[in-house]
């Protein structure tokens, strides 16, 4: 067997359908996943559009859910573009967590400092989180792939000693840290609802982000350094200065995704504070290739598959994991389309095929 | 207890030796794939499915052995898939691999759960240790070594095999050749893309059994943080290993007695620091493994670069 692959021409619409039909495919296989657990598929995604969609607790859920997926998908987004492999946006995530949860409790600052005191401590965290391993890549040629996921299991571990120690909730006795001060909760824009600052806070953050790589000079530093490092330098671009700048920015976001959890969604911090968001801002970015702006649609598909599968489950008894299984098909549905959507590709089945 | 007592402890170094053989499976495997130039990052999830289907396969069909049998075909097919993905479709590598993981995860817990959702784990008889006479009456270290599992002692030999293929045979050479050169390979009669293949299918096969030997052998059961991070350890060992056979073992066994120092210091109770703090260590000691070895690390050639046989 012969696999030919043929450049084409760059299509963003080509390149916009392989993303459209990656999404079709893994609806797909996910209507298979909901029949192998023995419920009625049609049924499925009736329960899954009616928990995302359906009424104003619904859709303001997605959305609330959506907000840390777009922010996680901005900070893999922002660190693609350098070819920096932020693997570490869920450890990232969690340290712009925690340092939200002890800014959110200092009752030494007054109350109108909080929030923006949070916002900051967030970003900043989860941005020194993440040029961390830019520096050992920059400096020690240590693979951000490996470090970062190490990062992730070392936050993650030092966070539940954390919690289980200095941070324990003495009332209730479990490992929750202590809830943050009245005025350190963010405020909502619909009464009754979860929908945070948060929310508006990942929208500004792609906006910012979109205007961000398309018009300044940085944003085309970043380009250049991603597409060809050598050329960059030749250029008489600083490639350290741009990889860490952009870890910063990427860990930021990351950061702020924690951050809008405590100050929004959870107002203290727990073990479970991520539900796994770090990871999926990669799979946010690849679905969005790239485009800060296609990142939110892509944040509200795959918060709608979360929501729908947690339904699904409390009333199908289909497994809540279908929603992890369904994100991993997504990322490998969009990599091989958008591949088929910038490739011609010949199978010839005998080894005579196309002479090369 | 002082920390050389429980170092010195025979217990101690079972514990390691035991621990030593998943990372060294999975270290060697990611190695040979490394060689060809391909990198596995599909490795954690490979591990995971490994697990859970060799413990699947054994409890269904009474048999330990065919679990692992089973375990092995599917990490094979799961590294021809990602062979698919990196080799012929030439899909970024990293990627391809971290997607690999997260669908292989998914799709492990939601089988497993679909599996043991109302009935109760199965309790199976995990591999016993099978003393090797004479051998394991060694002082200190003849027990630690030669009263293992059959699995271990299987691991014993994949070392010196893995060598010898690499450095001794003519296969062995075609994979070295195509990882550094593939054009000059494809020169030479070498047909790049199969090698890739079925490199990355070994690899898949030995991540597989390095998960199938955690939940059979060490742990007798699967649970969701069987794997926690083996599988990119391994990707870190093999730098630390500078991508030979005899590296990689030195670097599977130091980090085999981090794990079981961290399992003991977890389990003793003695110690005043939380124990999440031990849980981290294999980590942290991952992280510097790769800053003390990055720097005059000397990867294969065209480690990560796919080969496209029309561009000459």
């Amino acid at each position: 067997m012969r696999i030919h692959m043929i450049r084409r021409d760059a299509s963003a619409k080509r390149d916009a359908l392989a993303s459209l039909f990656a999404v079709l495919v893994s609806l797909a296989i996910m209507a298979f996943l909901i029949l192998l657990a023995g419920a009625n598929p049609l049924t499925g995604f009736v329960v899954m559009f009616k928990a995302a969609f359906l009424g104003k607790i619904a859709i303001t859920e997605t959305l609330a859910r959506s907000a840390p997926l777009l922010l996680t998908g901005l900070a893999a987004i922002v660190a693609l573009k350098v070819k920096f492999w932020n693997l570490g946006a869920e450890g990232q995530l969690l340290v712009g967590a925690m340092a939200a949860a002890y800014v959110g409790t200092l009752t030494q600052l007054p109350g109108a400092l909080l929030i923006p005191g949070m916002i900051l401590a967030s970003m900043v965290g989860g941005g020194l989180a993440a040029v961390f391993p830019a520096i050992l890549k920059t400096r020690l040629n240590v693979n951000e792939v490996v470090s970062t996921l190490m990062l992730n299991f070392i936050i993650l571990s030092l966070m539940i000693a954390l919690l289980s120690g200095p941070w324990r909730d003495t009332v209730s006795n479990w490992p929750d840290s202590p809830d943050i001060l009245p005025d350190a909760e963010w405020p909502t824009f619909w009464r009754g609802t979860r929908l945070h600052l948060g929310v508006v806070l990942a929208v500004l953050s792609a906006l910012f982000v979109a205007l961000f790589l398309r018009r300044s000079t940085f944003g085309l530093c970043m380009d250049i350094v991603g597409d060809n490092p050598v050329a960059a330098a030749h250029a008489r671009i600083d490639v350290r200065r741009t990889v860490l700048i952009a870890a910063l920015l990427s860990g930021a976001f990351a950061g702020l995704a924690g951050g809008g959890e405590v100050g929004g969604i959870q107002y203290q911090v727990m073990t479970s504070i991520s539900s796994g968001y770090g990871y999926a801002g990669l799979i946010v970015a690849m679905l969005a290739r790239l485009s800060p702006l296609a990142a939110i649609p892509s944040a509200l598909f795959l918060a709608s598959v979360m929501t729908g599968s947690d339904e699904m489950s409390r009333q199908l008894g289909v497994p809540s994991f279908l929603a992890d299984a369904v994100q991993g098909i997504t990322l490998l549905a969009v990599l091989i389309c958008s591949q088929f959507a910038r490739y011609k590709v010949h199978v010839s089945w005998t080894s005579h095929g196309r002479a090369r | 207890m002082n920390i050389l007592d429980l170092i010195l402890d025979a217990g101690f170094l079972a514990a390691a030796i035991r621990l030593t053989v998943p990372l060294l499976l999975g270290t060697l495997g990611e190695m040979i794939c490394e060689r060809s130039g391909v990198v596995n990052l599909g490795i954690e999830g490979m591990m995971l499915a490994g697990a859970f289907v060799g413990f699947l396969a054994a409890s269904v069909f009474g048999s330990l052995w065919f679990g692992v049998f089973a375990a092995v075909l599917v990490g094979g097919v799961l590294g021809f898939v990602l062979a698919v993905l990196v080799v012929h479709l030439r899909i970024d590598q990293t990627v391809a691999g971290i997607g690999m993981t997260m669908a292989i995860t998914g799709l492990v817990y939601f089988t497993y759960r679909l599996v043991y959702f109302e009935s109760t784990m199965p309790s199976i008889k995990g591999f016993a240790t099978i003393p090797i006479p004479l051998l394991s009456k060694i002082p200190i270290v003849g027990d630690a070594l030669f009263n293992q599992y059959a699995l271990t002692y299987l691991a014993y030999l994949v070392i010196p095999a893995c060598a010898l293929f690499l450095s001794r045979t003519p296969a062995g050479l075609s994979l070295r050749t195509v990882g550094e050169n593939p054009e000059a390979a494809a020169g030479s009669a070498i047909k790049v893309m199969p090698v890739r293949t079925i490199a990355l299918m070994v690899a898949g096969g030995f991540a597989a059994l390095a998960g199938a030997y955690l939940s059979l052998a060490i742990f007798g059961s699967f649970t969701f943080g069987v794997i926690s991070g083996r599988g990119w350890i391994c990707l870190a060992l093999v730098v630390l290993g500078r991508w030979n056979p005899v590296g990689c073992t030195l670097a599977a066994l130091l980090f085999g007695g981090v794990d079981a120092f961290q399992l003991r210091m977890q389990t003793s109770g003695e110690s005043q620091i939380p124990f999440s703090v031990f849980v981290a260590l294999p980590y942290i000691a991952t992280l510097v493994a790769m800053i003390v070895s990055s720097r005059r690390a000397s990867a294969p050639k065209s480690l990560m670069h796919p080969y496209d046989p029309e561009e000459r």
